[in-house]
């Protein structure tokens, strides 16, 4: 029975497990109560990645209705792949959030902030796994508004600007997506993904060509992209993205960083591939033409300013709007290694940026502060902590045997089998610049003496440096071993892209 | 109705210009959720229009009456308006602790008080 | 008629949004929202969509102009000017978001026209013709609402609480710990000074209170609906508040009940979905629940509706109850201060002397 509903249990137990955080109402039950729903989740979403591998999309009836009369879940390889993600990210998370939460949130909070991450992960899981245009609007609003919630529940007052900018403009993206759906409705008749795409390439009812070529849907198209691209902080959309990391609690920052913007660019591919494929947005719209040049000035400027930036998780921030960057070049190539090459780093990224944040987490745990000229020398006492972060940093930097490498080399070769040399030449430019800013931090931690009189720091609690040399180590893994991970993403591009074709 | 067709969404658009400007040109948090609020609702007005039918009534079965105006916009929007006011409550929540935290709820000042921190 | 009507409420709308963007004072802004809200529900009225209209007067009307009055009687009226760039700026980009909005209209079917894909496209007939006879409710919002699409109503609930405990995080107060003294002026609410307004006023409350029930339970026949219930019933509940403070209020129905409250009525309705599952149907397959399916679907329907209604009614009370509190706060804080500051006054003169 399990098996059969896995798809649905995914996403509901963790939403049902929240309201229960808060009945529980102490702060340890309610982690134990969200640390063994996250699991839960994570062993039915590697299930699910095994289904989806062997026998191709898996689909639910949502209340026994078929669709398109009711909500279908509908669960394709791309999907899975970031389900996959988020929930690893998530099983990471919890087992290191005990320690951590206790240090950075009031107690008297911690029964809702273990609430609000379930409901964040959850709204997260749904986007994955939605086949309804508009159940996906709902989703993202669920893990929108728990994601407000943690990001202010600190006690940084700067978090609360951060999280109201990123409210203001969450919404904004949240509405235009609701502009495009409803006008894609208005000529569709129907929410549900594959039945919009059927009908967008159909003939309209006056015989003028098909659906999809009216301005109604390239209208629809754009606002559908601008309000994603918000959602993925995609230059020069960006400017809520690095005081939220900045000056959210430490967990939220390592969450979200491996999570958040995956899930949108999912969103981005669902708006591309599944539900306007056929009717080709990359020729409708000069969708090609904006994005890439885009993303590559992105990649650029942001790595430029993280160089400048002096305090850790600031500068981390800026360097995940050059890796969305990166992700958004693949995309804008509309070619299959492309694709592969974008979904490849995404499930990368997230490992890095994973092991980044949470390595600062430790630092933080100990320390109290994240600004670069008081951290001098701190990682010689942290040596478990400092491991982590140079793997992290190399890896970030794509260095041979990492992670980072074999994606950004993936995104090279897609690059250059286009032809696209300049674009190639940007690539690696901001990749010198990432040695640069990755360098400073590390130099801080490890090269530079401490401060005279320094009171002695002790490594980070077992608790919070094992998941972070788990997700360390990952980056090793996946740099060495990479097929499998290569694998999956070529088909799910595959995948994506065999919808496109007629 | 039928003249009136275009004209009516074009009103629409110019609601939800009138409330998109409000957002974007103030630099008092308040007002800025006013105008997100007005945008909002006009783009309510917009998806509520898509499913009149003309001649159809109320989606209430009665006797007598043959059409009907499709009832899925009215849920989407049932749900849209919850979200709403739901982000509304949280946003106005931020603004009472950043008045508390900051002294003011003028954009250029919490900015100001940023960076000398 | 229904011409005149449009154009008459299209015109106040478009005058409204104009003052709004116009002045330069937030309590006539506010006010301008919740006219503007009031206004726009009606027009939901003229365009067949009563549920909607019923929402959105409790909602945008209602709770959300409260909302932002109270956080300006917090935060003061005064806005500072606008530097002109940023107007130009921000003019410009609406004009682009309307030009491709207007771009956009010019493939649409026109307002009404039963040609349009929304009207032709099967899913429309069987929401209006089917679903009647399938599920035995003459409201067709109610079933789609709460089955058709039920999922949508539950990630929407999830959204309400999600709104609640952000809100208590938040500004919340702690629990058993109010760190001011009671300024004795505040320790009733305002009406003491208002003896006929409360008299009148707590006749009301009942009837509120009934009303929401009454909603609650008609959403098969009527409009309404466990939303508009929950809505109704916290605005007994916040009149309550207005009349006897908002001390007296926690203490009649207190806030950790409410917190409790509020993850029940969630739990009441995922639960139903799991249910179903242990039945063997699909999550939220109401048809489950008893032997003859359109019963089942009545009972999920009228369940999950009373989980809606909980949530919301909990969620909405606490919102406000949070909001109340940190006003009280904030203006005993100033009293506090402006009686110390008299007292100083009073005492430097002579120990001047």
């Amino acid at each position: 029975m399990i098996a059969e509903h896995a798809i649905i249990l995914v996403v509901v137990l963790p939403l049902l497990v929240a309201p229960l955080c808060v009945l529980l109402g102490r702060g340890t039950l309610a982690w134990g109560a969200a640390t063994l729903a996250v699991w839960s989740s994570f062993g039915l979403a590697l299930h699910l990645l095994g289904r989806v591998l062997e026998e191709g999309v898996l689909r639910y009836q949502l209340g026994g209705w078929a669709p398109p009369v009711g909500i279908e879940y509908r669960l394709d390889l791309a999907g899975a792949l970031v389900m996959t993600i988020v929930t690893a990210i998530g099983a990471v998370v919890l087992p290191y959030s005990f320690a951590s939460v206790r240090r950075e949130i009031d107690e008297h909070r911690h029964a809702w902030f273990y609430a609000c991450l379930l409901l964040c992960f959850a709204g997260l899981l749904g986007i994955t796994v939605t086949g309804d245009a508009f159940n996906l609007f709902v989703s993202l609003e669920i893990s929108s508004l728990a994601t407000y919630v943690l990001v202010s529940i600190g006690r940084d007052r700067r978090a609360l600007t951060a999280a109201f900018r990123y409210l203001l403009l969450g919404t904004v993206g949240a509405t235009f997506y609701l502009i495009g759906v409803g006008f894609l409705y208005q000529m569709t008749g129907t929410l549900n993904m594959e039945d919009m795409a059927r009908i967008l390439t159909e003939a309209r009812p006056d015989g003028l060509g098909p659906v999809h070529s009216t301005k109604t849907v390239r209208a629809a198209l754009a606002f559908l992209t601008v309000g994603t691209f918000l959602k993925i902080a995609l230059f020069p959309l960006h400017v809520w993205l690095p005081n939220v990391y900045a000056y959210a609690p430490s967990v939220v920052s390592a969450f979200l960083s491996a999570t958040a913007t995956k899930v949108a660019i999912l969103v981005l591919l669902r708006v591309f591939y599944t539900v306007d494929g056929k009717a080709t947005p990359f020729d409708a719209l000069p969708i090609a033409d904006t994005m890439v040049p885009l993303a590559i000035v992105g990649a650029l400027v942001a790595s430029f300013v993280a160089i400048y930036q002096r305090d850790v998780k600031r500068l981390l921030a800026y360097s995940s709007i050059a890796q969305v960057g990166y992700m958004a070049i693949g995309i804008g190539l509309a070619t299959q290694a492309g694709l592969a090459a974008s979904l490849l780093h995404m499930i990368n990224h997230a490992i890095m940026k994973g092991t980044l944040f949470l390595a600062v987490g430790c630092i933080v745990y100990r320390v109290g502060q994240t600004r670069l000229e008081g951290l001098r020398g701190v990682g010689r006492e942290m040596p478990l902590t400092s491991t982590a972060l140079v793997l992290g940093g190399l890896s970030l930097i794509g260095v041979p045997l990492t992670a980072g490498f074999v994606s950004k080399w993936a995104l090279l070769q897609a690059v250059l089998a286009d032809s696209h040399w300049i674009v190639a030449a940007l690539i690696l430019l901001s990749s010198l610049l990432s040695i640069l800013y990755v360098g400073q931090v590390i130099h801080v931690l490890l090269l530079r003496k401490r401060p005279p009189g320094a009171a002695p720091i002790q490594e980070a609690p077992l608790w919070m440096v094992l998941p972070t040399l788990v997700l360390a180590i990952g980056n090793l893994w996946f740099g060495i071993a990479s097929d499998q991970a290569a694998e999956v993403s070529r088909q799910a591009a595959e995948f994506l892209i065999r919808e496109v074709a007629p | 109705m039928e003249f009136l067709g275009y004209i009516n969404y074009w009103v629409f658009i110019v609601l939800m210009m009138s409330g998109f400007y409000l957002f974007l040109s103030a630099r008092n948090l308040v007002k800025k959720i006013i105008g997100l609020n007005l945008f909002q609702t006009s783009v309510f007005i917009y998806y509520i229009s898509t499913g009149k039918l003309r001649d159809g009534s109320v989606p209430i079965q009665t006797e007598g009456i043959e059409s009907y105006s499709n009832p899925l916009p009215h849920v989407l929007i049932l749900t849209a308006i919850v979200v709403g006011v739901a982000s509304t409550a949280l946003g106005l929540s931020l603004i009472l602790r950043i008045k508390d935290d900051y002294g003011s709820i003028e954009e250029d000042e919490i900015d100001a008080q940023d960076v000398l921190s | 008629m229904g011409v005149a009507i449009d154009i008459i409420l299209l015109l106040f709308l478009l005058s409204i949004a104009f003052a709004a963007c116009v002045t330069r004072n937030l309590f006539s802004a506010a006010m301008l929202f919740g006219i503007f809200s009031l206004i726009s529900a009606t027009l939901f009225v003229v365009l067949d969509a009563v549920d909607v209209a019923m929402t959105e007067a409790a909602v945008g009307t209602g709770v959300s102009t409260i909302l932002i009055l109270i956080t300006l009687a917090s935060t003061g009226y005064r806005v500072s000017p606008r530097p002109a760039g940023r107007q130009v700026l921000a003019l410009a980009v609406s004009v682009v978001l309307g030009a491709t909005m207007v771009y956009g209209t010019l493939d649409m079917p026109s307002l009404g026209s039963p040609d349009a894909p929304v009207h032709t496209h099967p899913i429309a007939q069987y929401y209006t013709e089917v679903s009647p006879v399938e599920m035995g409710i003459p409201n067709m919002v109610t079933p789609l609402l709460a089955s058709y699409r039920g999922y949508d109503t539950l990630g929407e609930t999830a959204v309400v609480f999600t709104a609640g405990i952000g809100v208590l995080a938040l500004i919340g107060r702690r629990r058993r710990k109010d760190p001011l003294p009671i300024v004795e002026e505040f320790r009733e609410g305002g009406a003491n000074r208002h003896r006929v307004l409360r008299v009148i006023s707590k006749q009301l409350i009942p009837p509120i209170l009934l009303y929401a029930c009454y909603v609650q339970a008609h959403g098969d026949f009527g409009p309404g609906g466990g939303f508009q219930a929950g809505v109704i019933f916290a605005s007994g509940l916040m009149l309550f508040m207005l009349l006897f403070g908002v001390e007296h209020a926690r203490r009649i129905i207190r806030p950790v009940v409410l917190e409790k409250l509020i993850a029940l009525g969630l739990l009441i309705y995922g639960g139903v979905g799991l249910v179903n599952i242990l039945q063997g149907g699909a999550f939220l397959d109401y048809r489950t629940l008893a032997h003859d399916p359109q019963h089942g679907l009545h009972y999920g329907i009228l369940t999950i509706e009373l989980g809606v209604g909980i949530t919301v009614a909990a969620v909405i009370t606490t919102i406000i109850y949070s909001f109340a509190s940190h006003l009280r706060d904030h203006v005993m804080q100033r009293t506090l201060r402006l009686r110390q500051g008299a007292d100083a006054a009073q005492t430097s003169p002579e120990s001047g002397a």
